[in-house]
């Protein structure tokens, strides 16, 4: 898992059936100090969350497991929303 | 997922059986500011895209097989969904993660 910042929201009107429902939330990923490092990407929230917070996430075919018995066709879940980080 | 724009598609007439049917489009994945970002992917198609179409594709197999409605096919990227747009992005967190890219 890792920690990243939701920074947009994409919207699809014509998407796969499956993904109806599933809020779709861009993501930057961060560093133990919370700063901006890699690629954007876009993930599945299984948590509620919204822009401009601070998050994990799951990457894999682990992703669709938060919306099981659901088969949801992602890649990237994001399936907490950080309070807090000591280092 | 990775936020894409198609650039053009693939015909095979040889092709694992999985993939009959199948209709492969090459995707160029972008940052959500619209610029091209790394290489071209061969994607197969679930949702309908068209060329010049931005697009939302899954890079993992089991998402892949599942887009394609077949679990166990040989691919490992789908398109999931046809973008109408991307909104709220922080213009600023985007420049530092460029700059440090």
């Amino acid at each position: 898992m890792q920690v990243a910042r939701v920074i947009g929201t994409v919207v699809c009107a014509h998407k796969d059936p499956r993904l109806e429902g599933v809020t779709l939330l861009v993501l930057q990923p961060l560093t133990k100090e919370r700063q901006p490092v890699g690629r954007t990407l876009v993930a599945t929230d299984a948590s509620g969350a919204g822009v401009g917070e601070d998050v994990f996430f799951v990457r894999g075919a682990e992703a669709s497991f938060p919306f099981a018995p659901r088969t949801v066709p992602t890649d990237a879940s994001i399936v907490g929303i950080v309070d807090s980080v000591y280092t | 997922m990775q936020i894409a724009a198609v650039v053009g598609s693939v015909v095979a007439t040889r092709k694992h059986g999985d993939l009959q049917g199948a209709k492969l489009l090459l995707v160029q994945p972008e940052t959500p500011e619209g610029e091209p970002r790394g290489p071209v992917l061969l994607s197969i198609d679930s949702v309908g895209a068209g060329i010049g179409e931005r697009v939302l594709v899954v890079i993992e197999g089991k998402a892949a097989g599942d887009a394609l409605g077949k679990r166990g096919a040989p691919v490992d990227a789908a398109i999931i969904g046809i973008i109408d747009h991307v909104d709220d992005v922080h213009a600023r967190e985007l420049e530092l993660a460029r700059s440090g890219a």
